[in-house]
C-alpha cells in the first residue's frame, strides 16, 4: 500500500458488503451503520457497495470488506459462490493490506474449511485456520476479549453463538485473548484471527456499536491514516460498551461461582 | 388407560400453593414440573380425559394472543377449554394447566388449548396427540435459545410427517418458511391475508426467509404484510404461496382500538371486529378462526368470539396511572417490534416512549436483535424517550443511531424509577406515553404497578 496519509475533506471510505441480504443473521446491519455514521461524524464520505451471487469484485475499488454470518443453508451456497467468483479478488485485497472484517459465519468462511454436521465446506482459504465439530454444546453467551493494538491493551465486548470450534494454524495470530466467554474453541483461550488487516471474530452483538474504538481503528487502517482518528463525543457509546462488558462479567462471575460451589461439595 | 394418582396430584398442587403464597411467582409451571418428575407421562394421562381433544398452537410471534382469541371463540361455541393462559408454554406449564383443571381425578374441561414453545412442539404433540395443530409463523427470535429458523422449520416438517391423518394441520399460507412443510398432506388448512391495502412493496430489513426453501432462489413478493409474510412465488421452481381457504379481506384499521375485517371461510364469510390493534393481530385473529374452523365451530361463534376477546396481558394493554393512560406493548424480536412500531406511529402526533430492554433467559440473552428492528420509524414522532432495563444503554445507543437526538434520550436501568419519571414527564408535557418492554421487563413493571394497586397481577387476571 502507498504511504500513510492524513485525513482530509476528500476522504471517502469505500465499503464492500458481501451478501448483505443473507449474511446478516446477527444484526450485521449494526456494524455497517456504525461505519457509516462514524464516517459522517468524522467528516468523511461513505460509499457502500453490496455484492451478491455471481458478482465479481475489483480488489482496488474498496477499502473495507465486510462479511457477516448467515444461516447454515445460506452459508453453504454462499461458500460455493464466494470461492468461484470472489476468492481471488479477496485474496489480492488481503495481501495488499485492505481491511476485511468477517464476523461469525463470515469468519469461518475465511479459513480452509468448516465442518457442518457430516459435511466439510471449503472456505476461502485466505487465512490459515479451520473450523471443526467436536462433541459438546454450542458456545453461546456474552464474551469479552483483550486485544493488543498499537501497544495498548483494549477490550472488545459482544455475544458469541457458534457450534464450530476454530483452530488457527501456521503463523496466524488470534485477534485477542478471552477474558470471559468461550472464544475460538472454548479451550485455548484465544478469540478470532488477525492476519495483516484481515480480522475474523465470533463476536457479534453487534461488534462495532459496542466497541466504537475498534470501528475507528478499522477506519484508520482502511483509509491508511498515519494517526489515530480524533475523538468524538462518545458518552453514549462508552456507556453501551460498559453495558456489554458488565453483561459478560455477570455471566462469567456466575459461572465461576457455580464452579467453586461444585468444587466445594 | 393411563391415570395419575390423587396423591401425586395433591403433592404437585401443594407445591403450587406454596410457590404462590411465597409471592415468588405465579406458580404457572412449577407444580407441573413437580408432577412430571413423579410421573413422566402425566400430560398424556391427564389430556386423555379431554372429551374433545386438544389444540396446540405454536409460532414465534402471537401464540399467546392467538390462543386467547381461540379461547374466546371456544367459549362461544360452548366448549370449555383447559388453557395454559398464563403463557407458561413448555411441558411444566402445560402440565400445570391440566393439573389446575383436574378435580376428583377428572379433568374439568372439554378441550385442551395449549400454546407451545417452538422448541417444545414435538414433545408436547407426542404426549397430547392433538386434533388440531396451528403453526402460525417463524421469525428471527432469541437465536441463542432456539437455533436457526431453518432448523425449526425442518423439525416441524418431520413432526407433521409423523402425524396421524386425523390431525388437522393449520398453516400460515403467507409464511414461505411454513407453507411447504406439510407437502401435499390432506387435512391441511391454510390461512392468510388477502387484502393488500396495508401491505408494503418489499420486505423490511428484519425479514427472514426471503429465499425459496426448495431451490434457494430469492422469492419474488407481490405484497409484504409484515416480516417475510405476504404473497410470494419462486421465480425458479413451482413453489408459491398456497391459496388460503380461511382469509382476511377488506381490512380497516382503527388505530389503537383494533381493526374490522371480513373473514372468508369455506362455510361462509362474515365481518368481525378484532379488538386489538395492528396487522399482526389480524394474523392472530385469522389463525384462531382457522383453528376454530378445523374444529367445526360455526362462523357465528367465531365472529362473536373474536369480537368479545380481551387483549392478553401486556401484549397490548392500556393501563391507567394517575389518571393518565399508558399503552403497554410487548417487544421481543425484530419483526414483532417492527409491527409494534408501525402500530404506534400510524398516527401523526408526537409521543413519549419508555423502552425497557432486559437480557434475562426469557428475553433472550442476546440483545443483537435491536439492530435488526427499524427503530428509525420513531425518529419524527418521539418527544422524549427513556431507556431502561439491564441493557438500557445499548437500547439508547440504538435509538441515537436511528436518528433520535441524543438530548431526547434518557437512560435509567431501574424499571420502576424510570417508568415513574416517564409517566410524570408525559403528564407534564401533555404527551401520550407508550411503554415497550421486553418480556421480563414487562413482568417487573407489572409487579411494581400491582404492588401499588394500579392493576391486578398477571396470574390473577389470567385466571379471571
Ligand atoms: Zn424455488
Amino acid at each position: 500500500m502507498s504511504d500513510k496519509r492524513a485525513a482530509s475533506a476528500e476522504t471517502t471510505l469505500r465499503v464492500c458488503a458481501l451478501y448483505p441480504s443473507r449474511m446478516n443473521i446477527y444484526a450485521d446491519r449494526g456494524n455497517l451503520m456504525v461505519l457509516q455514521q462514524r464516517c459522517a461524524r468524522h467528516g468523511f464520505g461513505f460509499q457502500l457497495t453490496a455484492v451478491d451471487d455471481g458478482d465479481s469484485i475489483d480488489p482496488d475499488a474498496h477499502d473495507l470488506y465486510y462479511i457477516g454470518g448467515g444461516q447454515d443453508n445460506d452459508q453453504i451456497q454462499i461458500a460455493d459462490d464466494m470461492r468461484k467468483t470472489k476468492r481471488d479478488s479477496l485474496a489480492t485485497a488481503a495481501e495488499s493490506g485492505k481491511v476485511i472484517l468477517a464476523v461469525c459465519g463470515g469468519y469461518q468462511l475465511l479459513g480452509e474449511y468448516y465442518e457442518l454436521d457430516d459435511r466439510r465446506i471449503d472456505g476461502l482459504g485466505i487465512v490459515d485456520l479451520r473450523t471443526v465439530r467436536e462433541p459438546g454444546p454450542r458456545l453461546i453467551g456474552n464474551v469479552t476479549i483483550e486485544v493488543s493494538v498499537d501497544g495498548r491493551t483494549r477490550t472488545l465486548a459482544g455475544f458469541e453463538n457458534h457450534g464450530g470450534r476454530t483452530y488457527l494454524d501456521g503463523d496466524c495470530q488470534p485477534l485477542g485473548r478471552v477474558v470471559s466467554g468461550f472464544g475460538n474453541n472454548g479451550k485455548d483461550g484465544f478469540e478470532g484471527v488477525r492476519r495483516k488487516n484481515v480480522f475474523g471474530t465470533y463476536l457479534h452483538g453487534p461488534l462495532l456499536p459496542k466497541n466504537v474504538w475498534f470501528a475507528d481503528h478499522l477506519l484508520k487502517l482502511a483509509l491508511n491514516f498515519a494517526d489515530d482518528l480524533p475523538p468524538l463525543d462518545d458518552r453514549l457509546e462508552d456507556l453501551a460498551h460498559q453495558s456489554a462488558l458488565r453483561a459478560s462479567q455477570k455471566s462469567h462471575g456466575l459461572k465461576s461461582r457455580l464452579a467453586k460451589r461444585v468444587g466445594a461439595s | 388407560m393411563k391415570s395419575v394418582s390423587p396423591l401425586k396430584l395433591g403433592l404437585a398442587r401443594a407445591v403450587g400453593r406454596l410457590s404462590r403464597s411465597s409471592g415468588r411467582g405465579g406458580g404457572t409451571s412449577l407444580p407441573g414440573k413437580v408432577l412430571l418428575r413423579m410421573q413422566a407421562d402425566a400430560i398424556a394421562a391427564l389430556a386423555a380425559d379431554l372429551r374433545d381433544g386438544a389444540v396446540v398452537i405454536s409460532a414465534t410471534n402471537g401464540k399467546t394472543t392467538t390462543a386467547s382469541l381461540l379461547s374466546s371463540i371456544l367459549e362461544r361455541g360452548e366448549l370449555h377449554p383447559v388453557h395454559n393462559h398464563a403463557g407458561a408454554n413448555m411441558a411444566g406449564g402445560i402440565a400445570t394447566a391440566l393439573l389446575d383443571a383436574s378435580h376428583d381425578g377428572r379433568v374439568d374441561g372439554d378441550i385442551g388449548l395449549f400454546e407451545v414453545d417452538e422448541a417444545w412442539t414435538q414433545t408436547i404433540v407426542d404426549e397430547i396427540q392433538p386434533r388440531v395443530i396451528v403453526l402460525a409463523n417463524l421469525f428471527r427470535d432469541q437465536l441463542d435459545r432456539y437455533g436457526e429458523l431453518e432448523t425449526l422449520a425442518d423439525g416441524w416438517q418431520r413432526m407433521i410427517a409423523g402425524l396421524p391423518a386425523t390431525t388437522s394441520v393449520v398453516l400460515n399460507a403467507d409464511d414461505p418458511l411454513l407453507a411447504g412443510i406439510a407437502g401435499g398432506r390432506a387435512n391441511t388448512v391454510f390461512f392468510g391475508i388477502e387484502d393488500d391495502r396495508y401491505a408494503e412493496p418489499v420486505p423490511r430489513h428484519a425479514a427472514d426467509s426471503k429465499f425459496c426453501r426448495r431451490c434457494g432462489s430469492a422469492l419474488v413478493y407481490s405484497a409484504v404484510q409484515l416480516g417475510h409474510l405476504g404473497k410470494y412465488a419462486c421465480p425458479n421452481c413451482d413453489f408459491a404461496r398456497p391459496q388460503p381457504s380461511i382469509a382476511a379481506r377488506s381490512i380497516s384499521m382503527n388505530g389503537m382500538r383494533g381493526s374490522s375485517i371480513e373473514i372468508v371461510t369455506p362455510t361462509g364469510s362474515f365481518r368481525t371486529e378484532v379488538p386489538i390493534p395492528g396487522l399482526y393481530n389480524v394474523y392472530n385473529a385469522v389463525a384462531a378462526a382457522a383453528a376454530a374452523h378445523a374444529l367445526e365451530i360455526s362462523p357465528g361463534a367465531i365472529s362473536a368470539g373474536l369480537a368479545s376477546a380481551k387483549a392478553v396481558f401486556g401484549r397490548v394493554e392500556t393501563i391507567e396511572i394517575k389518571g393518565h393512560n399508558v399503552a403497554l406493548l410487548l417487544i421481543k424480536n425484530p419483526t414483532g417490534a417492527n409491527e409494534v412500531l408501525r402500530t404506534i406511529t400510524a398516527g401523526d402526533g408526537q409521543f413519549d416512549l419508555w423502552l425497557a430492554l432486559n437480557d434475562n433467559i426469557a428475553d433472550g440473552r442476546d440483545v443483537s436483535w435491536i439492530w435488526d428492528a427499524d427503530f428509525e420509524m420513531l425518529t419524527d414522532q418521539v418527544r422524549f424517550v427513556t431507556c431502561s432495563g439491564t441493557r438500557a444503554e445499548e437500547m439508547a445507543l440504538r435509538l441515537a443511531y436511528a436518528g433520535i437526538e441524543r438530548e431526547r434520550i434518557r437512560v435509567d436501568r431501574d424499571i420502576e424509577n424510570s417508568f415513574d419519571t416517564s409517566v410524570g414527564g408525559s403528564i407534564r408535557g401533555g404527551s401520550p406515553l407508550y411503554a415497550l418492554p421486553t418480556y421480563t421487563a414487562l413482568l417487573e413493571l407489572r409487579g411494581a404497578i400491582s404492588r401499588r394497586g394500579d392493576a391486578p397481577t398477571y396470574w390473577e387476571q389470567a385466571k379471571k
